[in-house]
């Protein structure tokens, strides 16, 4: 009999619900049945709420079953998995389950597929193509390349990644470098986590067709501690990419040299701001630095450096692979290409829907997510982490794109949707904003370091019923302030849940009645 | 996770491999927690020699990050994740239940985000991620509680 092949995610999301402990369980019972299987720790294919979502090969595709608990392993056996039998946990081949078919994959395409550290693997699903035929090119073809595809950053700021990689190919520098953001602090966001654990190959070969374009031969990964199966993946990747001769003094036997090096954070949200992050990497307090100058220009250790995001950075090796053509088709105006967005908090089908923009938020809500977990109406959604706004359920046929999501009044920010259900007051929702910037500012600008207080202290006067129509204009005003007059996105933003959830949730802030006037 | 007991003989070997790293303050102290489970206050003098930076400095790195601490971890600790996502699941309740609950010798934290905001709520116990958590689960992972 052929080896049975059986997949089994180490995604951090999966273990955290029992895919360790379900994969020995696989482990344990095959033996005992004398069963010869290979089981393969992959990347999760991102319907979160089917983990631990077990696959196995057959001769027509992979047979899901999900989610599966240590108890059901044996009747999993006795009914015959392994053959790819049905079992009352059968999804049928995973990729005819809907809410994955639906999708249209393009970052995330072999995430969940692979063994995310076998270079075979990666090889065998088109990896490595895009860079090979990038030490082909002129470094301003690449650059062109990516600038006509429309790719935007997708850390949440949206500029065109074509453009800041154009600057810092026109500035002159012996030293330059290409710094990966994976300080993915944002709650409602886990894509770059789950990128660097399911594809880490990706991010490596996105950053030296960076490095090869705008000549630099140095880049660093800048991963939050929060995410330690992330860090070791990356670093065992970068190990890994090291010996088969990619990263070094060159770059698969081309005349470029280029290597990377995995940097963590210390726990602080801000450090996800770019500056922050540059100091941070050179080993100082995470504090914003003042624009200009740019980065671009003078960035890590004062040298021209090209700032992405994760996700930003592992797109470009499939454009390159398949031509700007093929990201450009997708999207909608100047939100081009696909979007990674991230269905969670409240919700019953969270997890990863990779789509072009455009989709509507009812759609990623109700019928990706299927409404909330908790079985009652949805009330409200945050968009973009906590300094994006909150919207309502009357705002449900948004289209998700940058310009459509500014019009709403929102943002988008790296892609995160956070539901929340009925039983949420945006009065706290609106002053937890205020306080969670209290934590994590980095204390260099005064709207945002004592604004943030401030604003915390007038929202639970507010909520006790002191002063209510005076505090709230006081509030407005504050937040003007505090928008107009901080250093970065940190203090700048956050006034953006706070005034969406005073205009879209008005009731909440009302004089409460159980309290005395 | 065991840790090597303080000593500055033990600290110098570790700030050799970070030492000649660029920029390597934050990466020291972070290094030196690794060995030792804290940055211990003598730390501070041997970190700014080893670096070529002033004391002042190494002591603004270590105070302004949210992980470094300055006194030994306790045996057990459950971070819980405080942010919007968890939130929405009952991280406030979960939160409340486990400082009404847990032994009071277990450090409880409240984070910001583990990135896994499609199972919350999420909460670590001495490291390990759990989704989902109640605080039986938190209870179930405390060292000397037979799972772990």
């Amino acid at each position: 009999m052929n080896q049975i092949r059986i997949y089994v995610p180490k995604d951090s999301a999966a273990r955290s619900v029992g895919a360790d402990d379900v994969a020995q369980a696989i482990e344990r019972e095959s033996v005992q049945r004398g069963l010869s299987i290979t089981i393969i720790r992959n990347g999760s294919r991102g319907a979160l709420w089917l983990e631990p979502l077990v696959e196995v090969e057959t001769e027509t595709g992979r047979m899901a079953y999900g989610p599966v608990r240590v108890e059901e392993v044996a009747s999993l056996f006795d009914s015959g998995f392994q053959l790819g039998r049905e079992h009352p946990l059968s999804l049928g081949l995973t990729e005819d389950i809907s809410w994955l078919a639906r999708q249209d994959r393009f970052t995330f395409e072999r995430v969940g597929l692979i063994d995310p550290l076998s270079i075979s693997d990666y090889q065998n699903s088109g990896g490595l193509v895009g860079l090979r035929r990038a030490l082909e090119m002129e470094t301003d073809a690449i650059v062109a390349e990516v600038t006509d595809s429309g790719l935007r950053g997708r850390g949440g700021a949206g500029f065109p990644a074509g453009i800041k990689w154009r600057t810092v190919l026109a500035t002159p520098g012996e030293q330059k470098f290409i710094c990966c953001n994976a300080d993915e602090g944002d709650s409602g966001t886990f894509a770059d986590r789950m990128l660097m654990e399911g594809d880490p190959f990706t991010l490596l070969e996105g950053m030296t067709i960076a490095g090869v374009a705008v000549g630099a031969t140095e880049g660093v990964i800048y991963i939050r501690s929060e995410y330690p199966d992330a860090i070791s993946t990356m670093r065992e990747a970068v190990e890994i990419a090291r010996e088969f001769g990619w990263l070094g003094k060159s770059v698969l036997g081309s005349a470029h040299s280029f290597d990377i090096r995995v940097r963590t954070g210390g726990g602080s949200y801000v450090c996800g701001e770019e500056t922050a992050m540059l100091e941070s990497i050179e080993g100082k307090r995470g504090v914003v630095r003042s624009k200009p100058p740019l980065p671009a220009i003078q960035g890590l250790f004062g040298k021209p450096t090209v700032i992405n995001n994760v996700l930003t950075l592992a797109t470009v090796p499939s454009i390159l692979a398949k031509g700007a053509a093929s990201y450009s088709g997708r999207g909608v105006g100047r939100s081009l290409g696909t979007q990674v967005f991230q269905l969670a908090g409240n919700i019953a089908q969270g997890g990863i829907v990779e789509t072009a923009f455009g989709v509507t938020l009812d759609t990623l809500v109700n019928d990706f997510g299927g409404g909330t977990l908790s079985k009652r109406p949805v009330r409200a959604v945050q968009i973009g982490g906590p300094l994006g706004a909150y919207l309502p359920v009357s705002a449900f046929n948004v289209s998700m794109d940058y310009e459509s999501l500014i019009a709403a009044g929102g943002m988008l920010g790296h892609g995160g949707v956070v539901v929340f259900d009925e039983s949420v007051d945006m009065a706290v929702q609106a002053k937890f904003a205020m306080e969670f910037c209290a934590i994590e500012s980095c204390g260099k600008c005064t709207p945002c370091r004592l604004g943030s207080t401030r604003g915390a202290e007038t929202l639970e006067k507010i909520m006790q019923g002191e002063n209510v129509e005076g505090n709230k204009r006081l509030l407005l005003d504050l937040c003007e302030v505090m928008t107009d007059g901080s250093l970065c996105a940190m203090g700048g933003l956050t006034p953006l849940p706070v005034k969406s959830a005073m205009l879209h949730f008005e009731e909440d802030f009302a004089v409460r009645r159980e309290v005395k006037q | 996770m065991s840790f090597t007991p303080w000593s500055k003989e033990s600290a110098s070997a570790v700030l050799d491999t970070t030492r000649l790293e660029p920029g390597p303050v934050l990466i020291s102290l972070q290094a030196l927690q690794e060995e030792f489970g804290y940055v211990h206050a003598e730390a501070v003098a041997l970190v700014a020699e080893a670096c070529n930076v002033s004391r002042a400095d190494v002591h603004g790195v270590l105070t302004y990050y949210h992980d470094l601490r300055r006194t030994p971890p306790p045996e057990n600790i459950v971070s819980i994740c405080g942010a919007e996502a968890c939130q929405s699941v009952g991280a406030r309740e979960l939160i409340a239940g486990a400082k009404k609950s847990l032994p009071r010798e277990v450090e409880i934290k409240e984070v910001f985000c583990f990135g896994n905001c499609a199972l919350g709520p999420a909460a670590s116990v001495n490291g390990r991620l759990i989704g989902r958590a109640r605080v039986a689960d938190l209870f179930a992972h405390l060292k000397g509680s037979g799972k772990e």
